[in-house]
């Protein structure tokens, strides 16, 4: 036996072992997060906290010195709001976006286009919330006449701006999975190019755009310094698109720092955390079992 | 006396090039009303170019140009005035591997009709007959009556490539197109297709492109021989057979070349 070849089946086994660590480790950090996140909040459940105040009550004042009160409730609407804004702006843009790059794009202009979104979703997102605190906050200053820009609206936008990409390139994905054949039968019996979009290809690729959308609401509700940033920070449920809000996010940036460690505050800080790591995981797996085709069976 | 021959299609020095490679070379040719008229030829002669021009469906490439005519039921198709949509609804086409749509075996049929008008005219009543009626006549209708529902992606070869047939016939097409429709398919059932097409034979026109010589000879009336995009020969299929003029078709149907 040759020593290259000894030394082969010394090595490879190593390496077999070190990949599968890196694989394994994936699923270890994902427990730990989700793990330590509820360990330091767990703690307050167990003294008996009101999880239904949590939920319904809009009153968060965690600062007051006689009654601190600890409801989410304007702070969940302020998320619900601003991600529902962003996804009525962004699901047409991204879905429409995703249509025209894959049916109508020369492959050159496609190369380019893809790019361009790449880098779109390359923008650091204190970025984003620079041009929401500075632009966007003096835009709607002047179009709508309100007397503050940081809004439900501009969080929207931003937010928008931001999710576009990942709906563009996984729809788009999803879009060049339907095998060209159905494209030419439908061509061949007559269709139009808009007639195939929608009788052939969306429903062809449905699995793949909703994936698509949910991951773009995942990110949506994730999204932190941009809407702090852009939102105005006004702990208050919300009756129009030009008021102030906070999200979940937005609030456990602002205030985990100032709350004394293992305090009720520090404590109820990270249940929000929890809320919000449950939230996007079911979303992401509705999106996995989506994308695998569940819903057809 | 016989009544003067009617032509379905008929093309006119037709050149046709993928970007500087010139695939068909001044082929005219003229096939027979309610024929089947088969295209045979080696790899690379421009028999499934030549098919493929009837309804327009090679222009979806990009780098195609074309001179010449072609006429189908008297129209030139080139013609700026033709409606391409309305053209293929009167030429419909079956690729060499069965492409039905991923809805169900019904919506398969009915789908080109619901492309071709108006979204409320169409009576589910007309609409359940028209289905029982087109999968009769491929010989679908007793395998498939109880799996209308079914997603026709998942039946089986032969039952999609039937299926590709039969979703054209609602259109009342006058010329059917067939590329290679067997290629995929095993002896049984290219036999069940072929049974198929000469059903249906006499009402319309078609033309198959074949690289099985034994298929050619069993479901056409005339032949076609090309070469290098050149159309060789024409005649009746029995005496392109047995007695070819030119000599290149000799060699080819004799197995020398292709």
């Amino acid at each position: 036996m040759s020593l290259r070849h000894r030394l082969d089946t010394v090595t490879e086994p190593i390496i077999e072992r070190i990949i599968q660590l890196c694989g394994i480790s994936a699923i270890v950090f994902v427990f730990g997060i989700f793990f330590f996140v509820f360990r330091e909040g767990s703690d307050l459940l167990f003294r008996g906290f009101d999880l239904v105040e949590f939920l319904t009550s809009p009153q968060w004042y965690p600062d007051s010195v006689g009654h601190k009160r600890y409801g989410a409730l304007a702070l969940i609407a302020g998320t619900t709001s601003v991600t529902l804004l962003a996804m009525a702006i962004a699901v047409p843009f991204g879905l429409g976006a995703a249509i025209f790059i894959s049916e109508f794009c020369s492959p050159k202009l496609r190369e380019t286009f893809k790019i361009v979104i790449e880098l779109l979703a390359a923008i650091p997102s204190v970025v984003w919330g620079f041009i929401g605190l500075t632009l966007m906050n003096e835009l709607i200053i002047t179009l709508f006449d309100a007397p503050i820009g940081l809004t439900v609206l501009n969080g929207g936008v931003i937010l928008a701006l931001m999710s576009v990409p990942v709906i563009v390139s996984i729809g788009e994905d999803s879009l060049k999975a339907v095998p060209d054949s159905y494209r030419e039968a439908a061509e061949a019996l007559g269709a139009t190019r808009w007639q195939i979009i929608y009788r052939v290809l969306l429903p062809a690729a449905k699995n793949g755009l909703l994936a698509a959308v949910l991951l773009g609401i995942a990110r949506g509700i994730g999204e932190t310094m941009a809407v702090l940033m852009a939102t105005g920070h006004a702990v208050k449920i919300p009756h129009s698109v030009l008021d102030s809000v906070r999200t979940l996010t937005a609030t456990i940036a602002a205030e985990l720092g100032e709350a004394p460690v293992h305090s009720d505050h520090y404590q109820v800080l990270f249940l929000i955390g929890v809320l919000l790591f449950t939230i996007s995981f079911f979303i992401n797996l509705a999106a996995d079992l989506i994308i695998k085709g569940i819903g057809r069976k | 006396m016989s009544a003067p021959e009617k032509f379905s299609i008929e093309t006119e020095k037709l050149n046709l090039w993928y970007d500087d490679f010139q695939a068909l070379m001044n082929v005219s040719v003229k096939m027979k009303d309610g024929l089947i008229t088969g295209l045979i030829g080696p790899s690379g002669c421009g028999k499934t170019t030549l098919l493929r021009c009837f309804n327009r469906v090679n222009e979806r490439y990009g780098n195609v140009t074309t001179t010449g005519q072609i006429k189908i039921l008297g129209k030139n198709i080139y013609d700026p005035d033709v409606s391409l949509p309305e053209m293929r609804k009167a030429v419909g086409m079956v690729f060499q591997r069965p492409n039905p749509l991923p809805i169900s075996v019904y919506e398969n049929i009915m789908f080109g009709l619901r492309i071709h008008s108006e979204r409320a005219s169409l009576k589910k009543s007309a609409a359940d007959e028209i289905v029982e009626k087109s999968l009769t006549e491929v010989f679908l209708w007793d395998d498939l009556k109880d799996k209308l529902k079914k997603k026709a992606t998942a039946l089986q070869l032969e039952q999609q490539q039937k299926l590709c047939i039969a979703r054209l016939l609602p259109l009342k097409p006058q010329v059917i197109l067939m590329d290679e429709p067997c290629s995929s398919l095993d002896a049984e059932s290219t036999r069940a297709i072929e049974e198929m097409m000469l059903n249906l034979a006499g009402r319309y026109t078609m033309v198959i492109v074949t690289h099985n010589m034994a298929q050619a000879r069993r479901v056409s009336d005339e032949c076609l021989f090309m070469l290098m995009g050149e159309v060789i020969e024409h005649s009746r299929t029995q005496s392109l057979f047995l007695t070819p003029r030119d000599s290149r078709t000799a060699d080819y149907i004799e197995g020398r070349y292709g």
